[in-house]
């Protein structure tokens, strides 16, 4: 009673104060129906890490997936331990009172297949070789990934989620998620995506790749066996990540071109702050992250182009849709631009889906999906307001009949 | 909060069109014609504070600028009508707009504030300073309506670019017709309201 109490005033638009969902624990699911993999090849069992917040109500339509990006976990939001130092990836967003408000919602992420932080990737023992699956880990697809991801809505009980949503890699997969189960997703949630990537994205891609592979310490992706790790290369592929990740202007503004000790030192030591920036970036990486899944993740991103196989015609690829699309950019996103956004919009549009776009006014680059930008939390909250009514109306509506 | 002017465009759109509107605003007009003529709607609007409170509405909104064209958005024929209202007088180009309009939609709805209105006459040719009124409310130097018109200026250009006047409707302030306003439109209608369609050769 008190609860939906509590949710009625939500809808009213009664502020609460936005906090955390707190102290969060990761979550395991083994998932033993064989997944068939877009290369072809096939992953008998695997596991899947999770983390959710929230309640998943009696009717089980208030279950909301969050998508990660390419160096992303499940762990969007909340900490693991009170004394961690940063929150979960998208705490700005998901937490009571928030724009995706766990007061209303059952927040669902996980970690993708071929990750590296507890579901099944090339850190696991292949039960063929009895060895780390290391290079010989299937390459996965987007595609591949919602397919996982399907298999883990089922086990929690959840027939269709009220949205699906994600930034980058993880909007990729919103979208997928609405041309391959579109009864299973009612809002699709885009934000600063693409539907494909261009040259220019792959050549980032492949220059990251080749830091990683080139790397004495790789040993050909079996490098946990030679008790190696390619710090190098990886912290290369971070480094350059990261100047994609930034805009010109962002870079400006946080270090300029300021001198760690105030004067140059005619050598090559870190002297300006941007490199002590890119290279503590790049060095905390490698202590989080695998390399292997790296290469995966990054490959994952350039095979994706739903069009391709409708004729290069995304309206076509996208018109099994059924999901409310809302689609989000930002102005100086470089990596992902609000063109490659407008490319979205317009294919939804031109099969009259339902769909609403905002170009948010940023300056943080490509990172400007994780920050907490008023606008862009305004559009997000509205939206995610909606959905919740829309549940309300949708319940409300079948107890009418009953 | 409905308003004359909207039951004159509402009286116009057959029951589930399509409808773009541009520069919707907040979405108060889309809002309108979904209750009463269960339009199918889009909004096209470019100020932050109004996408958000359009997308808070429940509405489909795309957040553009209206001057940097609207044929990208959409394919030909995408729309039963497309809507600018109190609008087109703010725009860089609205003899391109008009054009990409009637290639998106059949038909298409324009409302402006009438510069020949009498009080925009009296206070240009008798004080001799620009109008300021309840329709054009700012100061010259700082307006965003800088394509300001009259109903013959519309109806010069529109021949000029071929296309047809359907219907065509003034109201005062109030956003209310009359016997005056319909006997002298060109000096009694503070704002113009017009429907229109590419003239078929």
């Amino acid at each position: 009673m008190s609860e939906s109490t509590a949710k009625k005033s939500s809808l009213d638009g009664t502020t609460h104060q936005p906090s955390s969902v707190g102290l969060v624990e990761p979550q395991a699911a083994h998932i033993d129906t064989p997944l068939l993999l877009d290369c072809g090849r096939r992953i008998e069992e695997y596991e899947l890490v999770y983390e959710t917040y929230g309640e998943l109500n009696e009717r089980a339509d208030n279950a909301v997936l969050i998508c990660h990006a390419l160096s992303g976990d499940h762990h969007a939001a909340g900490r693991h331990r009170p004394e961690d130092r940063k929150p979960g990836w998208w705490d700005t967003a998901i937490g009571p009172g928030k724009p995706i408000d766990t007061d209303r919602f059952f927040v669902v992420c996980v970690n993708n297949l071929g990750g590296c932080k507890g579901s099944t990737g090339p850190l696991s023992t292949n039960p063929e070789t009895g060895r780390p699956y290391g290079p010989d880990f299937p390459i996965l697809t987007v595609r591949d990934w919602v397919n996982s991801q399907h298999a883990l809505m089922r086990r929690l009980g959840i027939s269709r989620w009220a949205a699906v949503a994600g930034g980058s890699l993880g909007g990729m997969q919103v979208m997928q998620w609405a041309i391959s189960y579109p009864e299973a997703i009612a809002h699709a949630v885009v934000i600063a995506a693409a539907p494909k990537l261009s040259a220019q994205n792959i050549a980032f891609n492949e220059v990251a790749r080749q830091a990683i592979i080139t790397d004495p310490d790789f040993h050909d992706g079996r490098y946990a066996e030679h008790g190696a790790i390619p710090r190098r290369g990886l912290m290369l592929a971070r480094m350059l990540g990261h100047i994609t990740y930034l805009s010109d202007d962002a870079m400006r503004a946080k270090f300029g071109r300021e001198l760690r000790s105030g004067k140059v030192q005619y050598g090559f030591d870190v002297e300006f702050q941007v490199e002590s920036y890119l290279r503590y970036q790049g060095t905390s990486f490698v202590d989080r992250f695998d390399a292997n899944t790296y290469l995966l993740m990054t490959k994952a991103l350039d095979y994706f182009d739903p069009a391709a196989e409708a004729d290069d015609d995304l309206a076509t690829a996208l018109a099994p849709a059924t999901a409310r699309f809302l689609v989000v950019s930002f102005t100086s996103d470089w990596r992902f631009s609000p063109v490659r956004s407008k490319e979205i919009v317009r294919a939804l549009l031109a099969t009259g889906k339902s769909v609403s776009y905002a170009e948010v006014e940023a300056h943080q680059g490509h990172d400007a999906f994780l920050m907490p930008i008023p606008y862009y939390h305004q559009v997000l909250r509205g939206y995610f307001d909606n959905i919740a009514r829309r549940m309300t109306e949708d319940a409300g509506t079948e107890e009418g009949y009953a | 909060m409905n308003r004359p002017d909207w039951d004159i465009v509402t009286g116009w759109i057959g029951e589930g069109a399509g409808v773009l509107d541009l520069g919707c605003g907040d979405g108060a007009l889309l809002r309108h014609l979904i209750a009463e003529r269960s339009v199918r709607g889009v909004g096209m609007e470019v100020d932050d504070e109004r996408v958000a409170r359009g997308v808070a509405a429940d509405l489909n909104i795309v957040q553009a600028d209206l001057d940097d064209g609207i044929r990208d958005w959409f394919g030909r024929h995408s729309f039963d009508y497309v809507l600018v209202s109190q609008t087109i007088q703010a725009i860089r180009h609205p003899e391109r707009l008009l054009g990409e309009m009637l290639d998106i939609a059949s038909e298409g709805i324009v409302t402006f504030p009438n510069m020949g209105y009498w009080r925009n006459r009296w206070q240009l040719g008798v004080q001799g300073m620009m109008p300021t009124t309840k329709a054009l409310p700012n100061p010259w130097y700082n307006t965003p309506n800088i394509h300001l018109c009259t109903l013959r200026d519309f109806e010069s250009l529109c021949e000029g670019l071929g296309i047809e006047i359907l219907d065509r409707a003034v109201v005062d302030q109030n956003r209310r017709s009359s016997p005056l306003l319909r006997a002298l439109p060109h000096w009694f209608g503070e704002h113009a309201i017009y429907r229109i369609r590419k003239r078929v050769v």
